[in-house]
C-alpha cells in the first residue's frame, strides 16, 4: 500500500527505484543530475575523491556531499559532522572508522535516511534522497537499504522467522502479504539457512546468542533484496571469534552477491577487511 | 500486517494492559446489569401502572362529574374511530373506609371507584389481579362461597356465617344494652352498620337480598329505577317486600379492596414475609363518601368485601376500592331525578395496541378544549408522569455515572499505554528504521487499544449478561452471605428481580467502551508515531 505514494513529486522516479534502478542508475552521477545545491569546490573535491580502490567502471551507488550535522544539548550546539564528502561504489565494501564521538554512526544514520543533515546532500543512484518526504524515505529504507546494528535490534515479541519477515510485512498490506506469504516465508527460510540459523526459526531473540541474533538481523536486512547494506558496529557487541564469523559472512555476501556494504567500526583490525577505509576525524573525512 | 501481528503479540504478552482494562470490563458489566434491571423494573412497573389504568382517561375534576356520559362517549367514539377498543364510565371519589377489627374501628382513606362490571374488563386488566379465580374470569360483586386465593384462607360465605354466628353468641353473653362490640362510629341510627338489627330505612341491599346466599343481588336498585333515589316516602310503598336483613345469608353491596388496604405486610420470626388480613372477603365495611351536591355532604353506607386485588403496585393496592358504579351513582345523587341520566366522573378509554396515545389524546383535547370544557384528558403515562420521569432520570443518572467509571478506566489505559510506548521505544525505532511509516506505528497502538477495548468490553458484556441471567440466584447467595435481603419483599412487590436484556443497549455500551479504549490510546499512539528513529534506537 505504501508504494502508491507519489514518489516522483521530488524528482525521484519510483519505477526506476523499484525495478530498473540498478541498471539505469549506472550512468547518472550526482554532479550531472543536480547542480543547484552543489558548490563548484564541492564538485571539484568529489571528483578528486573518487574511490581509488574501486574497480574501474564501477558505478557510484551512494554519495554524500558536504554533510553537516550538529546536535543540541540545551543551548550548546555540538557539531558532529563538518562537511563530509563520501562515495560508495556499487559492489564496494567500505569501512568507516573513527574514535567514538567522531560522528561515524551519525554519518551512517544520515546515509540511511534515518536522520536528515543540517546541510549538504546525499545521492542514491544519482538521485537526491536527503530531502525526500518521509514516506519516500520509509520506502527507501524498507526496500533499498538493509540495516544491521550493534545491538541487533530484533523485536523481542517475535520469533526469528517473524523478525526476518517484518520488512516484507511493512512493505505490503495485510491482503497482499497473505497472498504472497508463502513466497516471503520461503525467502526468509532461505536467508536464515544461508546465515546458518535454519535450526532457530521459532526461537525468540532472548533464546539466541549474540552471534545468532546478529545473523538473524543480517537475514532481516537482506529480505527485501537491498542494494546497500548499512552496518553499525556489527561486531561491537560480540567476542572476537563471533565477530570474525559475522565479518566473514558479510564479506562473502559482498563477494558472492555483489552486495554493497558500508560498515561503521572502531576496530581497525576489522576495518582492514574492507576494500576501502574512510577515517573520520573530528567530523571530517581523513583519507587513508 | 506487522501492525496486527505486533498488537496481537503485545496483547498476549502485556498482562499489565489487561489489568488496566479490568475496570472497563467491570464498568461494562455493571452498565449492562443496571440497564437490564432498570429495564425490567420499568417494564414491570409500566405493566402494573397500566394494569389498572386504562390507556386514556377522560375525567371531570369536579365531584358532580360529567353530565350525560352517553353523548360524550358517542363523541369520543367518533373522534377516535377504529383505534377504539373499549370504553367504560367510572365514578371516582375520595372516600373514607371504616371497618371493625377486634372491637376497634380502623379508618382508612381510599379512592372509591365505581365501575361497570360488564365493560370495565374491556379497558383494564384489573380483573386478572383479583384473588378469586372466578372473578378473574368474570367480575361479579358477589361474595363467593369459598375458593379464594391460598393467601386468603377461610374467606367467603362460610367465614361470614361463622363470624356472624360467633358474634351473635358473644352478643348474647353480653349484658343487654352493652353494644360496645358493635358501636356505631358515627352514632347515626340511620346508617346501616353491621348490626343485626333490621335497618330502619329501606336500603337497596336490604330490599334486594332476600333469601339464601345464592340469591343474586341485582346490580340495579329496584327502587332507583323510578329515578327518585333515597326518597324516604318511597319506603312505605313496598313495605311488605322488606324482609329482615340477615347477615348470615345476605350481603350488602360488594366492594373490592386493595390488598394493602385490607392487610398489613410483616415478617414473621422465621424471616418469611406474611400478609396479615384485617379484613377479608365476608367482612362488612362502612364507606363514607361525599355526595355530588354543592357543598358536598358525607353519606355512609355499608358494603360487604367480596374480593381483594393485588396489582403489586403499592400505590394502587393501598388506595383503590372498587364498587358497582350504579350503587355509587345512587349514593352520591348523581342520577338526574327527572331524566334518569346518571353522571360519571370519568370515562376510561382503551385503544388498540400500538395506537399513538398522545395523538389520540391531542385529538380529544382539540375537541374538548380546556377553555370550554372542564375536562382533563390524560394518558396513563401523563397520570404517572412524575413516577415514570423519576425512574427515567434514575436510569439516565446511573448510566452517566457508570460511563464516567469507564472514562476513568480510559485514563488508566492512557497511563498504561504511555508506559508501554516508553517500554517499546526501541522497538518503535527498529520498525521505523526498517521503513515502517509513522502512520503504521501509530496504528499498532491504536489497534492495540482497539483489541484491548474489544476484549475488555466483550468479557464485560458476557459477565454482565451472565450476571443478569443468574441475578436471582446471586441475590439469594448475597442474602445467605450477608443476611440482608437485597430486595425486601415488604417494600418491593417483587418475588424475583425482573430483568430485560436489551441487545441494542448491550451493543451501545460495548461500543462506547471500545471507543473509550481507542480514544485513550490515541495520545500514546501519537507519541509513538512522533518518536525520532535515531533517538529511539539509541534509547536503552
Amino acid at each position: 500500500m505504501s508504494n502508491v505514494v507519489d514518489y516522483t513529486a521530488r524528482g525521484y522516479n519510483v519505477d526506476e527505484l523499484a525495478s530498473g534502478g540498478r541498471e539505469s542508475a549506472g550512468g547518472t552521477v550526482p554532479q550531472r543530475d543536480s547542480t543547484g545545491g552543489l558548490t563548484s569546490s564541492a564538485r571539484q573535491s568529489s571528483a578528486r575523491q573518487l574511490p581509488h580502490s574501486a574497480p574501474p567502471g564501477a558505478a557510484l551507488l551512494l554519495s554524500a556531499r558536504q554533510l553537516h550535522k550538529s546536535y543540541r544539548k540545551g543551548k550548546l550546539e555540538i557539531p558532529v559532522l563538518r562537511g563530509v564528502d563520501f562515495d560508495v561504489c556499487e559492489g564496494g565494501f567500505t569501512a568507516i572508522v573513527g574514535q567514538s564521538g567522531s560522528g561515524k554512526s551519525t554519518l551512517l544514520h544520515l546515509l540511511g535516511t534515518l536522520d536528515a543533515p543540517d546541510d549538504g546532500e546525499i545521492y542514491f543512484e544519482g538521485n537526491r534522497i536527503d530531502n525526500l518526504p518521509s514516506v519516500s524515505r520509509d520506502i527507501l529504507r524498507n526496500r533499498h537499504f538493509g540495516m544491521i546494528f550493534q545491538f541487533y535490534h530484533l523485536l523481542p515479541e517475535l520469533t526469528t522467522l517473524e523478525n526476518v519477515l517484518i520488512p516484507s510485512m511493512i512493505a505490503e498490506g495485510v491482503l497482499r502479504y497473505w497472498f504472497n506469504k508463502r513466497r516471503h516465508v520461503e525467502r526468509a527460510r532461505h536467508l536464515l539457512d544461508m546465515v546458518g540459523l535454519s535450526h532457530r526459526l521459532n526461537h525468540k531473540p532472548r533464546e539466541l546468542s549474540g552471534g545468532e541474533m546478529q545473523r538473524a538481523a543480517i537475514a532481516r536486512a537482506l529480505i527485501a533484496d537491498p542494494q546497500l547494506l548499512l552496518a553499525d558496529e556489527p561486531t561491537g557487541n560480540l567476542d572476537r571469534q563471533t565477530g570474525r564469523e559475522i565479518l566473514t559472512l558479510l564479506r562473502s555476501l559482498n563477494v558472492e552477491q555483489n552486495l554493497t556494504i558500508v560498515m561503521v567500526t572502531h576496530d581497525n583490525a576489522i576495518a582492514d577487511q574492507a576494500d576501502n577505509i574512510v577515517r573520520l576525524v573530528e567530523g571530517r573525512v581523513e583519507q587513508v | 500486517m506487522y501492525k496486527l501481528l505486533l498488537s496481537w503479540r503485545y496483547l498476549r504478552t502485556r498482562y499489565i494492559a489487561l489489568a488496566s482494562i479490568i475496570s472497563v470490563t467491570l464498568g461494562v458489566a455493571t452498565l449492562i446489569v443496571v440497564n437490564s434491571v432498570m429495564a425490567g423494573f420499568r417494564t414491570e412497573m409500566h405493566k402494573r401502572l397500566h394494569g389498572i389504568l386504562s390507556d386514556l382517561t377522560f375525567e371531570s375534576p369536579g365531584l358532580e362529574g360529567i353530565y350525560d356520559p352517553e353523548w360524550h362517549m358517542q363523541q369520543i367514539r367518533e373522534i377516535i374511530g377504529s383505534d377504539l377498543v373499549g370504553m367504560t364510565p367510572t365514578v371516582r371519589v375520595p372516600a373514607m373506609l371504616n371497618f371493625q377489627y377486634r372491637g376497634r374501628w380502623v379508618t382508612q382513606q381510599v379512592m372509591l371507584i365505581g365501575i361497570d362490571n360488564e365493560t370495565y374488563a374491556q379497558v383494564s386488566d384489573f380483573s386478572q389481579y383479583l384473588l378469586h379465580p372466578e372473578n378473574q374470569q368474570k367480575l361479579q360483586f358477589l361474595l363467593r362461597q369459598n375458593g379464594y386465593d391460598p393467601k386468603l384462607p377461610g374467606s367467603g360465605w362460610g367465614y361470614r356465617q361463622n363470624r356472624v354466628a360467633f358474634e351473635r353468641t358473644y352478643m348474647r353473653e353480653l349484658p343487654s344494652g352493652d353494644d360496645s362490640f358493635n358501636r356505631d362510629p358515627t352514632g347515626s341510627a340511620e346508617l346501616t352498620g353491621p348490626t343485626p338489627l333490621p335497618p330502619i330505612e329501606g336500603t337497596s341491599a336490604t330490599a334486594a337480598n332476600q333469601g339464601a346466599p345464592s340469591a343474586v343481588m341485582p346490580p340495579e336498585d329496584p327502587f332507583n329505577k323510578g329515578g327518585v333515589p333515597r326518597d324516604p316516602f318511597n319506603v312505605a310503598a313496598p313495605r311488605e317486600e322488606i324482609k329482615k336483613f340477615d347477615e348470615m345469608t345476605d350481603q350488602y353491596t360488594g366492594v373490592i379492596l386493595g390488598l394493602a388496604i385490607a392487610s398489613t405486610r410483616y415478617r414473621d420470626p422465621d424471616g418469611s414475609v406474611q400478609d396479615y388480613f384485617l379484613v377479608r372477603p365476608g367482612d362488612d365495611v362502612q364507606i363514607t363518601l361525599p355526595t355530588a351536591g354543592t357543598p358536598p355532604t358525607a353519606v355512609s353506607n355499608t358494603f360487604t368485601v367480596v374480593d381483594l386485588y393485588e396489582s403489586k403496585m403499592s400505590e394502587y393496592d393501598s388506595s383503590f376500592a372498587f364498587v358497582p358504579i350504579s350503587k355509587l351513582q345512587d349514593l352520591r345523587g348523581m342520577i338526574d331525578p327527572l331524566s334518569g341520566v346518571a353522571s360519571v366522573t370519568s370515562i376510561q378509554i382503551k385503544l388498540k395496541p400500538g395506537a399513538d396515545l398522545n395523538a389520540v389524546r391531542d385529538k380529544l383535547r382539540a375537541r374538548f378544549p380546556a377553555e370550554q370544557y372542564p375536562y382533563r384528558i390524560q394518558t396513563w403515562r401523563d397520570m404517572q408522569g412524575p413516577l415514570l420521569a423519576a425512574v427515567q432520570l434514575e436510569t439516565t443518572l446511573l448510566n452517566i455515572l457508570l460511563f464516567l467509571i469507564i472514562a476513568v478506566a480510559g485514563f488508566g489505559i492512557l497511563a498504561t499505554f504511555f508506559m508501554i510506548v516508553v517500554e517499546k521505544t526501541r522497538d518503535i525505532g527498529i520498525l521505523k528504521a526498517l521503513g515502517a511509516p509513522s502512520r503504521g506505528v501509530m496504528s499498532i497502538f491504536l489497534s492495540y487499544g482497539l483489541s484491548l477495548g474489544i476484549v475488555g468490553s466483550g468479557v464485560g458484556a458476557v459477565l454482565g449478561i451472565v450476571f443478569v441471567i443468574y441475578i436471582n440466584h446471586i441475590a439469594k447467595l448475597l442474602e445467605m452471605v450477608t443476611g440482608h435481603e437485597v430486595f425486601d419483599p415488604t417494600v418491593y412487590y417483587f418475588q424475583e428481580i425482573p430483568t430485560i436484556i436489551d441487545p441494542v443497549t448491550v451493543a451501545w455500551v460495548a461500543a462506547g467502551a471500545v471507543s473509550i479504549a481507542v480514544l485513550a490510546s490515541v495520545l500514546p499512539a501519537l507519541r509513538a508515531a512522533r518518536l525520532h528513529p535515531v533517538e529511539a534506537l539509541r534509547y536503552e
